[in-house]
């Protein structure tokens, strides 16, 4: 057994996707100009019955079913997210029952905005390490809220993935993780508050930029790596800008976040995310190549990992689950009348 | 009544500044401020500033002490005074440390503006300015600032045929001049079609019709003439300054497409200075709208009724025009924190006058205008400056 790292992973995205012209149109918006300026044409929709919990028993089991490992032998589960279905009364507890890992189990939620599922792999990494626990599921998973007509509105996604943590027929190791965290409120959803507020500009520089910049020059100290050493890199997607925008500043090419850049076509999964984008690289990457990753959440936090594809990939069964890039070509088009429905935006009594 | 010279300036950036508390801001312009006019702060006498709202962008009154205290003035127990006249606070200010000066009450007076808008989000800081319309007749039924000169600029191309281009113009020169102001918050060229395309505001108004919310903070050090050859050899002094006031809510006035304030305040200042507007080399006007700088070149008499949006077009008010107005970048694009607006201002047409305003200087200055407005034309301060 060597060093802690992917033994699995599986994504979900949602069917339905709303075209940002549609929503534009809706505010009496242009389209066009809203496109270009967030860099985004499109995100999926959670339907009437899909929340965070469907989301994450889903990414869970399409990670089972590569994994080839009995559920029973998952040690921890815990699900980042920043839309639980329940306020009290955990999401990871319905995601350990439906996928037969109860009741030897230890489970909590996470919330960190949109890095909550970040942490939920170090925790699993650090209970690995320790010995407590054989195999840790870590899963980040949203059904992001947007305010009708709120800039929010055109990114707010939902999606979500999930990584089997172990020491046991790794597929890609984790040298190592860098946490950046300050007490920075750029954008927050009060208890009992149906959708999110936010700081406008405040999210960008001080916020997202610092923490994503810090934690990843810091990890790239610890690591005495540089960007030139990294195959590929993902950054937190809130908008296809801020991503691009982050790469550039930390001296990273454009091919090195293509592959795992998908907001553009799916919007902000907020805690799914940067985790989708780790997904999509690891479909296609082969032995050896190095991964950068690094999350973010508000309130504001970064998590970054070092990680490097092992030779266990060549045989691990990548083809018994669909694949980020068939996720997000799978999809079914609604206009906004129906978008406003499956969002629970239409009011009745 | 003693003459009385301006003799330091002291700006801080204006924009979002996240990193600068309220008393951090006024104090950097304050230290500025005496540190260009080479006095120690033991000769001030006296401390007036200009704020709009720190009660309820910051949580914060008494921002007179506040502001005397942080600069460490509160060990010498001087006067501390705090003006408010909503978004002509620092105009204000201005003229009542003027007034003190002149009437021979205090010698050397410091005057500062400050506002520190971006701690709340848009939507509160529009309510919170909305507080300088008429409460019970006008914000109450749910009109704000934007709403209220949007009426007026409907107003104006109805009665003159103003233009949306020309709306436009306005925004677009003001940027282009912003490019040259290291201290602006905006450094972006904009296009006429940009603004044209901006999302809408209040119709005709536009995003790019609009001032931003801005942090910022503005100080001058003022002293009677006399006195003033011991600081400096370039010397700017106040040569006129007139207040006016007209009804609150824009329905109690005759014709909303003119700011009695501003017509009165300004031939007051002219008569003082005994000069006509056509003898002002450079103004600072108060663009808190595109249309508010249409409205001020006409009312202060630099065109006729009616003619400005015909002016901007012509290039009259450009930096190589007739009458430069708004060199700095203006409300518009250098920023409007709103009680920094009218002392920031002031402190541009002394840059012009000592021929210090850099790459946007205009040559050969000598007589300078700063126009303040509050409200939607309630209030309105004007200062006319001279190089000695």
């Amino acid at each position: 057994m060597g060093k802690v790292g992917i033994v699995s992973y599986g994504a979900f995205i949602p069917i339905h996707r709303i075209k940002v012209d549609d929503i534009a149109k809706t505010w009496g918006r242009d389209g066009e100009t809203i496109k270009k300026g967030l860099g985004v044409y499109e995100k999926s929709v959670p339907s009437l019955d899909e929340d965070t919990a469907t989301i994450s028993v889903e990414a869970a089991r399409y990670a089972l079913a590569r994994a080839r490992i009995n559920p029973k032998e998952i040690g921890a589960i815990y699900v980042g997210s920043e839309s639980h279905p329940y306020a009290v009364k955990p999401t990871g507890t319905i995601v350990g029952e439906a996928i037969g890992a109860t009741p030897s189990l230890m489970v909590a939620d996470y919330e960190f905005a949109c890095k909550a599922g970040t942490a939920a792999i170090q925790s699993c990494m650090a209970l690995i390490e320790t010995g407590m626990i054989k195999y840790g599921l870590a899963i980040g998973a949203d059904t992001a809220q947007a305010a009708p007509g709120d800039a929010l509105e055109y990114t707010a996604a939902a999606g979500g993935a999930a990584f089997i943590i172990g020491k046991d027929g790794v597929i890609a190791e984790i040298n190592g993780t860098y946490s950046f965290t300050t007490d920075t409120p750029d954008f927050w959803r009060r208890e009992g508050r149906k959708y999110p507020a936010h700081g406008g500009r405040f999210t960008g520089s001080p916020a997202y930029f610092r923490h994503i910049i810090n934690a990843t020059k810091c990890l790239m100290e610890k690591m005495g790596t540089k960007p030139e050493d990294y195959d590929y890199a993902v950054f937190h997607q809130p908008n296809g800008k801020f991503p691009r925008a982050v790469a550039k500043m930390l001296g990273f090419k454009e091919e090195q976040i293509k592959q795992g850049l998908l907001c553009p076509f799916i919007g902000n999964t907020y805690s799914g995310s940067s985790l989708l984008g780790l997904a999509a690289v690891l479909d296609v990457a082969k032995p050896g190549e190095r991964i950068l990753l690094t999350s973010y959440g508000s309130g504001a936090g970064s998590d970054s990992f070092d990680i490097t594809v092992t030779d266990a990939i060549e045989s691990f069964p990548r083809e018994k689950a669909p694949t980020v890039s068939q996720l997000i070509n799978r999809k079914n088009y609604i206009d906004y009348a129906i978008y406003a429905k499956y969002r629970d935006i239409l009011y009745w009594e | 009544m003693r003459e009385v010279a301006i003799i330091g300036v002291g700006l801080t950036k204006f924009g979002e500044l996240w990193d600068k508390s309220f008393r951090q801001l006024i104090t950097e312009a304050g230290t500025k401020a005496i540190l260009d006019a080479g006095i120690k702060g033991s000769e001030i006498d006296a401390l007036y500033v200009g704020s709009m709202s720190p009660g309820r962008f910051v949580g914060q009154e008494h921002v007179g002490a506040l502001v005397a205290d942080s600069s460490g003035l509160s060990v010498m127990h001087i006067p501390a005074t705090r003006i408010e006249s909503a978004c002509a606070s620092g105009g204000m200010a201005l003229r009542h440390a003027y007034i003190a000066v002149a009437a021979g009450i205090h010698d050397i007076v410091i005057v500062g503006g400050v506002e520190k808008m971006t701690d709340v989000v848009g939507s509160e800081a529009t309510n919170i300015l909305a507080m300088a319309a008429d409460q019970e007749w006008e914000a109450f039924f749910g009109v704000t600032f934007p709403a209220l000169y949007a009426m007026i600029a409907r107003r104006h191309m109805y009665e003159y045929g103003t233009t949306r281009e020309q709306l436009a113009m306005v925004a677009v020169k003001n940027h282009e001049n912003a490019l040259l102001n290291p201290n602006a918050q905006f450094h972006r060229k904009i296009t006429v079609e940009d603004v044209i395309n901006s999302p809408p505001v209040a119709t005709p108004l536009n995003l790019l019709d609009c001032s931003p919310i801005s942090d910022g903070a503005a100080a001058l050090v003022l002293c009677p003439l006399e006195k003033a050859k011991e600081y400096t050899d370039k010397i700017v002094k106040i040569i006129g300054s007139g207040q006016a006031t007209d009804s609150l809510a824009l329905h109690g006035r005759e014709d909303i497409c003119t700011f009695m304030s501003t017509v009165k305040a300004s031939r007051e200042a002219y008569k003082q200075a005994g000069i006509q507007p056509k003898d002002v080399d450079v103004a600072e006007v108060h663009d808190c709208f595109t249309i508010a700088e249409i409205l001020a070149i006409e009312d202060l008499g630099f065109v006729k009724k009616g003619e400005g949006g015909k002016a901007v077009e012509e290039g009259l008010t450009a930096r190589d025009g007739e009458i430069p107005v708004n060199p700095s970048g203006g409300l518009k694009a250098k920023g409007h924190p709103v009680g920094a607006t009218g002392v920031a201002q002031v402190a541009e047409i002394v840059l012009q006058l000592r021929g210090e305003a850099g790459k946007r200087q205009i040559p050969d200055a000598r007589i300078g205008l700063a126009h303040n407005i509050g409200g939607s034309g309630a209030s309105c301060t004007v200062h006319i400056l001279e190089a000695v």
